[in-house]
């Protein structure tokens, strides 16, 4: 479970998350939705501990993520995390990208990291593209590659911060096609999205963000049949 | 104005002049072993933007870059002489070489890591990877290729200006040179026949260069 408490972030001067209450359940799958700025990519960074934060408290597991003595590396393995831009290793093969974290972070053999890397590249429907560079992948492959990475640590949760928005058009279905696999085989996800048809129909709840506060929280039902805010029907009349 | 070659004197002495060639190539080497390693160091360092030392390495990184490589070598040679510090001629080429590369390498390696979106970063480290695995596995490799080039050139430059070492009475190539030729008083054909063997050396570095990146860049 992961327990999001009162929630403060700022850079200097400028607060982004502005008192942030949330709780993912296990096998939950809450996307997270508004427009750009609203705090939502930010959330994210600070579960994982990539980002500090300034107020309030985030546990996962009942393990505070921003406490002193908590290992980080550790806790990370258990969220997985996939990114906007796509950023594979460009200097390692698809497989090499894959094994390479079970290996030095898990203390894997090789053999057995190798094993791991090929099942989830399987699994993402790149079973053959093992030896491929990234470079010679196009944008929704490489994210499918970085959702295998995260997959292999065998995480207890996956991070979705708008893994489709770089992508072209014709690209985006493969990618949101794998997430869709990840929900049905009930992985806990947060997934900040801008795709409207993914939220309606995977997720068991939505969350909607304006200026870094949840402006409205509810099943998807709810919010894209009847938002109970006027700022949630606002801003879907205009992205839909 | 007329001027007889005389080549049997100097092919007399190729021997030597060969094996000065292969001092040149090993203090040129050496001295770009521990170029890369301050150098990367001193990029690291500058990067950290800690002040209590940033200004030493940016200090190394101007005097490297904007003064001659000559007066380099004649600070290690005369310069800590003046405090009663001797070193051989062999090492006064080697620090004065090493402290020049790693200068030079230092700007091309924070450039090479500035050319790493940061997102490298953090994707390693969501993946639980220290920040120590994450340089060594993830961004250093990278690095690696982006001042590969750079590097072959300060390789290329070093082997040239190690012929200062002439300068402070290192035997390598050019100082090997000059002693053989006031002996026989053949100076053309000396320095001429040293600068085919400075040519050849170059060239064969360039050529190694390629064929280890072909082998070692395969994306």
């Amino acid at each position: 479970m992961i327990e999001i408490t009162d929630l403060h972030k700022s850079y200097g001067r400028l607060e982004v998350l502005k008192g942030i209450d949330l709780t993912v359940h296990k096998g939950e799958v809450i996307s997270i939705i508004g427009a750009s700025g609203s705090g939502k990519s930010t959330l994210l960074y600070c579960v994982n501990g990539l980002e500090s934060i300034q107020g309030g408290k985030i546990e996962v597991d009942g393990i505070d993520v921003h406490a002193k003595g908590t290992d980080l590396n550790k806790l990370r393995q258990r969220l997985g995390m996939v990114f906007q831009q796509w950023n594979a290793f460009p200097h390692l093969t698809a497989l090499e990208n894959v094994a390479l974290a079970p290996r030095i972070v898990k203390g894997l053999s090789k053999g057995d990291a190798r094993a791991v890397a090929e099942r989830r590249l399987v699994h993402v429907g790149l079973g053959d593209k093992l030896d491929v560079y990234p470079g010679k992948l196009s944008g929704g492959q490489q994210q499918r590659l970085a959702i295998a990475r995260a997959l292999a640590m065998e995480p207890d949760y996956m991070l979705f911060d708008e893994a489709t928005s770089a992508l072209d058009p014709e690209l985006v279905g493969e990618v949101l096609d794998t997430m869709r696999l990840l929900a049905e085989e009930g992985m806990t996800m947060m997934v900040v999205t801008h795709e409207m048809g993914f939220a309606r129909d995977v997720s068991d709840k939505v969350a909607y963000f304006d200026e870094g506060r949840v402006e409205e929280i509810g099943p998807p039902e709810q919010i894209f049949g009847a938002p109970h805010s006027e700022k949630t029907r606002r801003f879907l009349a205009k992205v839909r | 104005m007329e001027y007889t070659f005389h080549w049997r004197p100097v092919f007399n002495r190729l021997p030597d002049l060969l094996e000065a060639g292969l001092i040149t190539l090993e203090v040129s080497a050496l001295s770009m072993v521990i170029g890369i390693a301050l150098g990367l160091g001193l990029a690291l360092i500058r990067m950290s933007g800690n002040p209590a030392i940033a200004w030493f390495t940016i200090g190394w990184i101007e005097i490297a870059r904007n003064t001659p490589a000559l007066l380099q070598l004649f600070f290690f040679s005369f310069g800590l002489g003046a405090y009663g510090i001797h070193l051989t001629p062999y090492m006064v080429v080697l620090c004065g070489m090493a402290f020049n590369n790693a200068g030079y390498l230092a700007e091309s390696f924070r450039g090479g890591f500035a050319a790493i979106p940061d997102t490298q970063m953090k994707a390693a480290r969501s993946l639980g990877m220290t920040a120590t695995q994450a340089y060594l596995r993830i961004i250093i490799p990278q690095v690696l290729r982006i001042v590969y080039y750079p590097m072959t050139n300060q390789m290329v430059w070093a082997v040239l200006i190690s012929s200062l070492g002439m300068l402070v009475g290192f035997h390598e190539l050019a100082g090997e040179t000059q002693r053989q030729a006031f002996r026989s008083f053949r100076l053309f054909e000396f320095f001429l026949v040293t600068a085919v063997i400075y040519y050849v050396i170059v060239k064969i570095i360039i050529l190694s260069s390629r064929l280890i990146a072909w082998r070692l860049f395969r994306y």
